[in-house]
């Protein structure tokens, strides 16, 4: 193990700048996916109709596999960090529309219509009412996203070392070193929970209304509305 | 659960919603990218800068040290490089050989030349060269052979060797009867190729009960003989465990696997006369011995490839 | 988009069926696969998910392991099982497993945690003990939302069973990864929608379990 960070030359970047790229693969997507689901989920949430439709696409999508996505896609963007994050930013918005739609559909009709009656027109309602109250919605599908693109990174490394930490696996393999392995495993997992973990305090910070006391109190009302969510966020967590 | 049947009963509109999510996504992905520095798209960036010279390597790793000699023979010369390093088999190297994104890559001659036509069978080294170059693209030229040599090989464990009384003098041949019993093992490619499941029938008339799909010459390979979970596999001839676990490599009399020398594949303007001069010294000094000595720091002495090949060229002389 | 064009020729290659490499036979392996995973998750997370949920204790220690298991990497977990055990069904299993035991622990948690305790008490009131109230009036009620988490685990487990053919195995990832290699187009489209179509049809058997299933009482009210 005294070789733990000793990384191979042929991937061309120490353990940190290995760190650097990973996140870079795997936020940069969940981001492009967040700012593409915010106006997809409002047009669910204006057009009822649109809504079953998109959930069925959704569920199709989730259940083509990592790796075929991106060896398609090798013909259109090459074996680039591109092509490992298309994949990831689709994955990311079919996450993020339900849970955004779905949180932004719990807000109450009397909030709503005391944002009206207070003057409030449709943009304003939805980005200092709706928005702000389906924050704690938002973040549980960002968490799913973000959580499992860090994780799905690594089958990068299958075309053409572009799985960041994910590459230390074929070293490990090639070079008899399982340490390797370990070294890819226990980073990756680490920079999965630190993400959580973030993602969580961004919630208590946006969410100042929402008092740790009464959250754990009746942590249920709290999650009882997303929950519809929540069969379609853990389809996607693979 | 009516949640989904409901929603998979009424999909009629799907098609809109997927395009616009689609174009929605591909519009922020390209902001994305652009802005996110990744300037490392090989079809681009790579091939525009010209005189950075990119050295590729196949996925195993004696690919990825031979290009890593080549490599820094090239940098001790003042030439830039940049390595990008296993990117898989030969089916996908060879287009981005084609296209420019990378400029060089350490090739095995007869392998090359199977896949570029699979009826050739030549009877000597230049004649093997002389055939890759009528068919290679003609943006694509070959430096000279290194007498270096890493053949694909039929060889089987200690175990089937002895239940067939195989030896190193046996040949392929000799498997005719009894390979519908055995299970053979190589790279994923190795079952479409010529020089793999195809020649051995064609060529041999020897076909094996089933063919286990592992790597490269790689650790999967290795452990799956080891362990007997195939009884022959594709395992190249440098590799140090053959001597370490007594593999037996059996002959090859009908040249099916030919000549496999080491020999550079280059995309022509990619190099000056410089680079192409130094990576010949190197191919003249690089022999089977060579190979399998510097084979065996790396994948047993688990030492660094890059380090081996530097040791390497400052001891021939070459840095 | 020539994908169509593809799975066309992948389908109609009358090869493509037969043999240790046809589609039959590796239908049949990605099958095993799976069913073999989701019966291990279950096993372990049914139980524990279905005690901690009666007695509500344990909730944070739950959403602590979720975490944990969904952070580990499938991929990663698969190749260093694989360098430490070698070949087998056994390192294959691990990062399934991993996968698959969060969304099953923590469904059926929150699914015990959501039946009404009136019901609960209405049932002790009527001199049930804990096993019965457990068996026949929790889970009943519970049974769509842990129906639920089966399906997440289940679908997730399906499509992430086609790394196992980085490691020697079978399944329909076998057709994924060779394609890659073999650079065959038609073998990566079409495993990939065999596996899509996989997926779905999981959908339909979840679907159809819980028609059957679930009680139509509780059906009505969810």
């Amino acid at each position: 193990m005294n070789r733990f960070f000793d990384i191979p030359s042929d991937l061309q970047h120490s353990w940190l700048g290995l760190i650097g790229l990973h996140l870079r693969e795997a936020l940069l997507p969940v981001l492009a996916g967040l700012v593409a689901a915010l106006p997809l989920a409002q047009l669910c949430v204006r057009f009822r109709w649109l809504y079953p439709p998109m959930l069925s696409l959704t569920t199709v999508l989730y259940a083509i596999p990592s790796l075929a996505f991106f060896v398609v896609l090798i013909d259109y963007t090459g074996q680039t960090e591109l092509t490992v994050m298309i994949p990831l930013a689709v994955y990311s918005l079919v996450v993020l529309v339900p849970a955004i739609v779905d949180g932004v559909r719990s807000v109450p009709p009397e909030t709503l219509a005391a944002a009206t009656a207070m003057g409030f027109g449709p943009v304003r309602r939805y980005v200092q009412v709706q928005l702000p109250i389906a924050v704690p919605a938002i973040i549980a599908g960002l968490r799913v996203a973000t959580v499992s693109s860090i994780s799905l990174v690594s089958v990068g490394m299958l075309i053409g070392n572009q799985g960041a930490l994910g590459n230390l696996l074929h070293d490990a393999n090639i070079y008899h070193r399982p340490e390797l392995a370990v070294n890819s495993v226990v980073t990756t997992a680490v920079l999965a929970v630190l993400a959580d973990g973030a993602l969580v305090l961004l919630r208590l910070l946006l969410t100042p209304w929402m008092s740790r006391g009464t959250r754990r109190r009746k942590p249920k009302a709290v999650q009882a509305r997303p929950d519809a969510a929540v069969p379609a966020l853990e389809d996607a967590a693979r | 659960m009516t949640f989904y049947a409901k929603s998979t009963r009424s999909s009629t509109r799907r098609p809109v919603a997927a395009a616009v999510a689609l174009a929605a996504t591909a519009a922020l992905l390209a902001g994305c990218s652009s802005s996110g520095g990744s300037g490392k798209d090989p079809l681009s960036g790579d091939r525009a800068s010209g005189d950075t010279v990119v050295v590729g390597s196949n996925n195993f790793a004696e690919s990825i040290l031979l290009a890593d000699i080549y490599g820094e023979a090239l940098k001790a010369k003042g030439i830039k490089v940049d390595y990008k390093h296993n990117i898989g088999s030969r089916e996908t190297t060879y287009g981005l050989l084609k296209n420019g994104s990378v400029t060089v890559l350490p090739e095995y001659n007869g392998a090359l030349l199977a896949y570029l036509d699979k009826n050739a069978a030549p009877r000597t080294v230049a004649a093997t060269t002389a055939a890759i170059n009528t068919k290679l693209d003609s943006k694509l030229t070959l430096l000279e052979p290194a007498p270096a040599e890493d053949k694909d090989s039929v060889t089987v464990n200690q175990e089937t060797a002895k239940k067939y009384h195989l030896t190193g003098k046996s040949s392929i041949a000799d498997l005719k009867d009894t390979a519908k019993d055995l299970v053979i093992g190589g790279s994923p490619e190795f079952q479409t190729r010529h020089q793999g499941l195809e020649g051995l029938k064609s060529v041999y008339g020897v076909e094996f009960k089933s063919f286990k799909a592992l790597d490269a010459g790689g650790p999967l390979t290795r452990t799956a003989l080891k362990q007997n979970t195939v009884q022959a596999a594709d395992v190249f001839t440098t590799d140090p465990t053959i001597a370490q676990e007594k593999f037996v490599v059996l002959q090859d009399p009908k040249n099916l696997f030919g000549f496999q020398n080491v020999q550079p594949l280059v995309y022509k303007s990619g190099l000056d006369q410089k680079g192409v001069d130094a990576l010949n010294a190197v191919s003249a000094k690089l022999d089977t011995d060579t190979l399998l000595d510097l084979n065996t720091r790396v994948q047993l002495e688990k030492k660094d490839p890059l380090d081996v090949a530097k040791a390497w060229l400052k001891s021939a002389g070459l840095d | 988009m020539n994908v169509l064009h593809f799975v066309n020729a992948f389908f109609s290659d009358g090869a493509h069926w037969k043999g240790y490499d046809g589609i039959p036979a590796r239908l049949a392996e990605h099958i095993q696969y799976s069913l073999l995973a989701l019966v291990l998750a279950a096993v372990i997370g049914l139980p524990i998910g279905l005690l901690t949920g009666h007695y509500g204790r344990g909730g944070n220690t739950l959403a602590l392991i979720a975490t944990a298991g969904r952070a580990l990497p499938s991929f990663g977990l698969l190749v260093l099982m694989f360098i430490l055990l070698g070949f087998g069904l056994v390192p294959v299993m691990i990062p399934l497993v991993v996968l698959a035991v969060p969304p099953i622990l923590v469904t059926t948690y929150e699914a015990m945690r959501s039946v009404d305790p009136p019901v609960v008490d209405a049932a002790r009131g009527m001199g049930m003990g804990e096993s019965r109230i457990l068996l026949q009036v929790e889970l009943p009620v519970a049974l769509p939302l842990i129906l639920s988490g089966l399906r997440s685990a289940a679908i997730q487990i399906v499509s992430t069973a086609t790394i196992a053919a980085y490691v020697s195995l079978g399944g329909l990832g076998r057709y994924i990864i060779d394609g890659l290699y073999q650079r065959d187009y038609e073998k990566v489209v079409g495993g990939a929608t065999l596996v899509a179509v996989m997926a779905l049809a999981t959908l339909a058997v979840f679907w159809a379990v819980a028609r059957t299933a679930v009680s139509p009482g509780v059906r009505r009210g969810g």
